[in-house]
């Protein structure tokens, strides 16, 4: 995907960084008050998805790099955390590191082979990759098949916060998927994040300029797979279940469409998206057959008439970077 | 008799020929999204969606009107081909100049909105639909039994995939869409209408998936999510084929069918996913596919 | 006729003002179901209905109670499932779930439904570890499991003369059990498994895998698998003359919506195991005629019949308590009650869950024997309660265990 449209992110201004820390102010606040509105394992749900799209946003939106193939990432982590936690009693910090790690490795080998090839033949190839590691989560007996790990135990926080306790586990999720945003940001505004924007850009020129763009490239897809995991990894601490839903094709469609409807390249997008998709599918539910073409009238929309995602159209509105 | 990793070679030749016949709905089905790719550049999701819609309205025409299967073969195509153009008109022809993302995006919510208002209409255990009477029964080719069906699926899809290359490769019309396709204002300046055509083209290429719902209406369940299980792999085979080609569509299509065949004989369990192995290999070897021309 | 028709309305009048003396027991009751995918035709909608029939006829209001129906789609993935029951416990005050088609979703559910006590009233879902290895004082298990169909099909066509199997398997944990289960069954009747394949789930083609069935000359090919895969499966079975060649199918899950998709003339002469049939009776009949009224052209599948039966039984259960707060209280309640309903008679709810009644063996009429629609079954046994469903001692259930 070497143009991705018009680039939704407006020219940052000297007073570009106010908006983005009003904005976050506001998410922060939001998410203080919200389980005390809203249902928490709705919100702990949407966080995950949302951490999830931020870490596929940094690939696509930053690298320009289009992958169909994350539900392998966030799939596989949740099932290592999962059977970390369950089989071998480990502790939830633990387990969320090793399904962590996980990503980070798996995102070493796929990426290595994947970013050899660009646009659309790059998202091809990572789908590949997914679907045959969808094929072994099918077949391999640790992950009970379509019943998945379930009953997954949530533990005691370095042994002294008791996560079954729903307000405990939110604010121990809302830590770790704020820490993961303010990383990602970090990301981005630095030499190396503007290395990847001008990959994303114009490769030829990047590597014309001495960069070894290859290994940058392979940089930011272990970054993304590595965050994918660990939203993966929460979320089977979250529902306390790892199942095939997380690594079939699906869910890679899924992030790809809550990035786009939050707006691409932006950096509170994703968040707007996951949340918003989380909640169609969430409170449709009651809708029961209607849900299916609700969804389509909205992606149909989206790709219309605000193109460039929610938090895009809004930001291009108030001409501030979101 | 002889034998091949232990599977009688009369077994083999039977799984072989099966493949062949699968292999005839991929390249029916990636020839059109090939047709599509090349003229509009548009990766078009909703192929699936207007494969079943074929499927569908072969049953609704035989349900209501009485209509049988040679006149729905005839008949259907156009109709939902006419739908596409509406489509086309309505929407797909504003993003044209967009990145391939958002043609994606627009056609995969299409196929949402399709499949789930079937989904309300008909339920989604599917519809009864009869081999028609002339085709009916089969016959005994010594390795294996061959219904009559099967053997005609294969040479029609064949007639079909050879006259669509043909029209395409080979005929004047062909070569003005060709043209289009690299430069379109050039075109234009000789007094052809390119939006008209590019429309008719996506019109064609549904009306290909229609064509393959109605073959298959007979043999496979005609239910809402018949071809939301069959777009991804549809769509790994014209990337293997190489976007756009038309001959690496059809010959990809009836190879995979095959490989997919014997792979049912040899580890069935992988019969579904040997399909992304073989991309992730080609698209590693050679990376604008089989086929394809490297831009 | 004028004199009962003013006692009645006196009657009504005064339970009525008593009632609203002394509160009515609220009770909320939520039908998880697959609302528009694959198991949408054979739970889905036609259970909220079914439910909401089941509330109609127990009438609440003689019994100082307020009973809601709420509905929800958990589109087959557990952990949408799963939260759904969690959102419903925590903030919508439900107190029983029912139906849940697919085993990966029950499993999930009913979880969440022991760690919050409620109570679960399972229809829609087959898995037999629901009442076996992971079984839970929370729940119910109504309708029938894949033990009662592999033993019910499995048994019935071994003793007639089918003692040579093949099974088309799909590739996932529920298909596995059913072969499991069902290959148990023949061996232990005499019968012989002479092969089996394994297939992706959503294949549309069988024809290579029905090849090597035909190849194997097993009498009997056994489909362990559900939904549009059996039908595809059967579909081109008749196709590649499976049928015509002596072989015969065995579907171990097929519902009257399977057949109906099918058409007659391909799905005649297929075995299946089914615990309620519409047909079967006057009590069935009119029930139908009722339930179709809302489902116009429909058939309704055992499952929905479940869910009838089992909300009926859980509202006379809580009646008997005066309370729906403790949902083990209820489901031990259920247990001690025998079960007497017009759809599946009397029957009792065992202590793992499982609730025992006679099954039946069909088989499906040919396009001349069918006289109206829906008239798709034809009786070729019946099996006693007491041997349709898995003895408890064979169950692994930690309840059984903890009971004796």
């Amino acid at each position: 995907m070497t143009a991705l449209a018009d680039p939704p992110i407006v020219e940052a201004r000297r007073d570009g960084e106010r908006s983005l820390v009003v904005a976050f102010a506001v998410m922060v606040a939001l998410l203080v008050v919200g389980p005390f509105v809203v249902y928490p394992v709705f919100l702990m749900q949407a966080l995950c998805f949302a951490l999830f799209a931020c870490a596929f946003n940094l690939l696509v939106g930053y690298v320009g790099l289009l992958s169909f193939g994350h539900a392998l990432f966030f799939g596989w982590a949740s099932y290592l955390c999962a059977h970390a936690a369950k089989r071998w009693g480990f502790p939830p910090e633990a387990a969320v590191l090793f399904g962590t790690l996980s990503g980070a490795v798996l995102g070493l080998v796929a990426g290595s082979i994947a970013i050899r090839r660009q646009g659309i033949y790059f998202a091809m190839i990572t789908l590949a990759l997914a679907q045959m590691m969808y094929f072994v989560a099918v077949r391999a007996p640790f992950t009970g098949g379509e019943d998945g790990i379930q009953d997954v135990p949530r533990g005691h926080l370095f042994g002294v916060f008791d996560l079954s306790h729903e307000m405990t586990m939110y604010v121990f999720i809302l830590v770790m998927v704020l820490a993961s945003f303010l990383f990602i940001y970090r990301i981005i505004n630095s030499p190396f994040g503007e290395v990847l924007k001008a990959i994303r850009e114009n490769e030829p020129r990047a590597i014309s300029l001495g960069y070894n763009t290859d290994r940058y490239k392979l940089c930011a897809f272990v970054l993304s797979a590595t965050l994918a995991g660990l939203a993966g990894a929460l979320k089977a601490l979250v529902f306390q279940l790892a199942s095939l839903t997380d690594v079939y094709w699906t869910m890679s469609g899924e992030v790809v469409l809550m990035t786009l409807v939050g707006g691409l390249g932006t950096v509170f997008g994703p968040v707007v998206g996951a949340f918003l998709i989380v909640a169609m599918e969430n409170y449709l539910a009651q809708f029961g057959q209607w849900v299916l073409v609700i969804q389509g009238v909205i992606f149909v929309a989206c790709v219309l008439v605000f193109r460039r995602g929610i938090v895009g159209e809004l930001a291009h509105a108030l001409g501030v970077r979101l | 008799m002889v034998e091949v990793f232990g599977i009688p070679s009369y077994a083999l030749f039977g799984q072989l020929l099966i493949g062949l016949i699968n292999g005839s709905f991929y390249a029916l089905l990636s020839l059109g999204l090939a047709v599509i790719f090349g003229m509009l550049d548009v990766i078009n999701f909703a192929h699936g969606a207007q494969y079943m819609m074929g499927a569908f309205a072969a049953y609704l025409m035989l349900q209501y009107l009485g209509l049988d299967y040679w006149v729905a073969l005839v008949i259907v195509p156009f109709l939902i081909a006419a739908t596409g153009i509406v489509i086309e008109r309505l929407f797909l022809q504003h993003i044209r100049k967009l990145d391939h993302l958002y043609g994606l995006i627009l056609t995969f919510g299409l196929a949402l909105i399709i499949e789930g208002l079937f989904r309300n209409e008909f339920g989604s255990s599917g519809k009864p639909y009869q081999i028609p009477a002339l085709l009916q029964g089969g016959r005994n080719l010594g390795f294996m039994f061959l219904p009559n069906y099967r053997a005609w699926v294969i040479a029609f899809s064949l007639v079909v995939c050879f006259a669509t290359w043909f029209a395409i490769e080979r005929t004047r019309l062909g070569s003005y869409l060709r043209a289009a396709t690299e430069n379109p204002a050039l075109v234009r300046a000789f007094g052809i209408n390119v939006p008209r055509m590019v429309t008719l083209t996506y019109g064609f290429g549904v009306g290909l998936a229609a064509l393959a719902g109605v073959m298959a209406a007979p043999i496979y369940n005609v239910s809402p999510q018949m071809g939301s299980d069959l777009i991804i792999v549809v769509f790994a085979v014209v990337v293997i084929g190489g976007m756009g080609s038309i001959l690496g569509a059809i010959l990809t299509g009836f190879a995979l069918g095959v490989i997919e065949g014997l792979t049912k004989v040899f580890f069935p369990e992988a019969s579904s996913t040997v399909i992304f192995v073989i991309m992730a290999i080609v698209l590693l070897i050679r990376p604008a596919g089989l086929f394809g021309r490297t831009a | 006729m004028r004199l009962a028709g003013s006692l009645a309305f006196a009657l009504t009048v005064l339970f009525g003002t008593a009632a609203q003396a002394q509160n009515p027991i609220p009770v909320k009751i939520g039908v998880l179901s697959d609302m528009s995918s694959l198991y949408a035709d054979i739970s889905g909608p036609g259970s909220v209905v079914a439910a909401k029939m089941a509330v109609h006829d127990f009438n609440p209001a003689a019994h100082n109670m307020k009973v809601d129906v709420v509905s929800a789609d958990h589109q087959n993935k557990p952990d949408v499932g799963s939260s759904i029951a969690r959102q419903w416990f925590d903030v919508d005050h439900v107190d029983a779930i029912a139906d849940v088609p697919t085993s990966s979703v029950a499993l999930a559910v009913s979880d969440v439904t022991r760690e919050k006590n409620k109570v679960l009233l399972i229809s829609g879902a087959a898995s037999s570890d629901l009442t076996g290895p992971k079984c839970s004082p929370n729940s119910v298990h109504w309708t029938y499991d894949t033990w009662m169909l592999a033993n019910g099909t499995g048994k019935a066509l071994v003793k007639t003369g089918g003692d040579t199997w093949f099974f088309i398997t799909a590739d996932y944990a529920f298909g596995h059990a059913l072969e499991r289960d069902t290959a148990a069954v023949v061996t232990a009747n005499g019968g012989k498994v002479l092969g089996h394949v394994l297939v992706p789930l959503n294949t549309a083609d069988f024809s290579s895998f029905l090849l090597q069935a035909q190849q194997s000359h097993a009498k009997i090919i056994g489909l362990a698998n559900a939904g549009g895969d059996t039908d595809n499966a059967i579909k081109q079975g008749a196709e590649f003359g499976i049928t015509a060649g002596g072989q015969h199918f065995a579907g171990l899950l097929v519902f009257i919506p399977d057949v109906e998709a099918l058409g007659l003339k391909t799905a005649q002469g297929l075995v299946l195991t089914s615990t309620w049939y519409w047909d079967m009776n006057a009590a069935n009949r009119a029930w139908t005629k009722r339930w179709q009224a809302e489902r116009p052209g429909k058939f309704p599948s055992m499952v929905v019949a479940g869910v009838y039966s089992s909300i009926l039984h859980y509202l006379k259960a809580v009646a008997a308590l005066g309370s729906a707060a403790d949902g083990k209280a209820v489901v031990e309640k259920m247990k001690q009650m025998p079960t007497d309903d017009p759809l599946f008679g009397k029957g009792q709810v065992g202590v793992d869950g499982t609730v025992t009644h006679p099954a039946y063996l069909f088989e499906v009429k040919s396009p001349a024997e069918s006289k109206y629609p829906g008239d798709d079954f034809k009786l070729r046994a019946t099996i006693p309660a007491d041997e349709a469903f898995r003895p408890l001692k064979d169950d692994n259930c930690p309840l059984v265990s903890a009971a004796k």
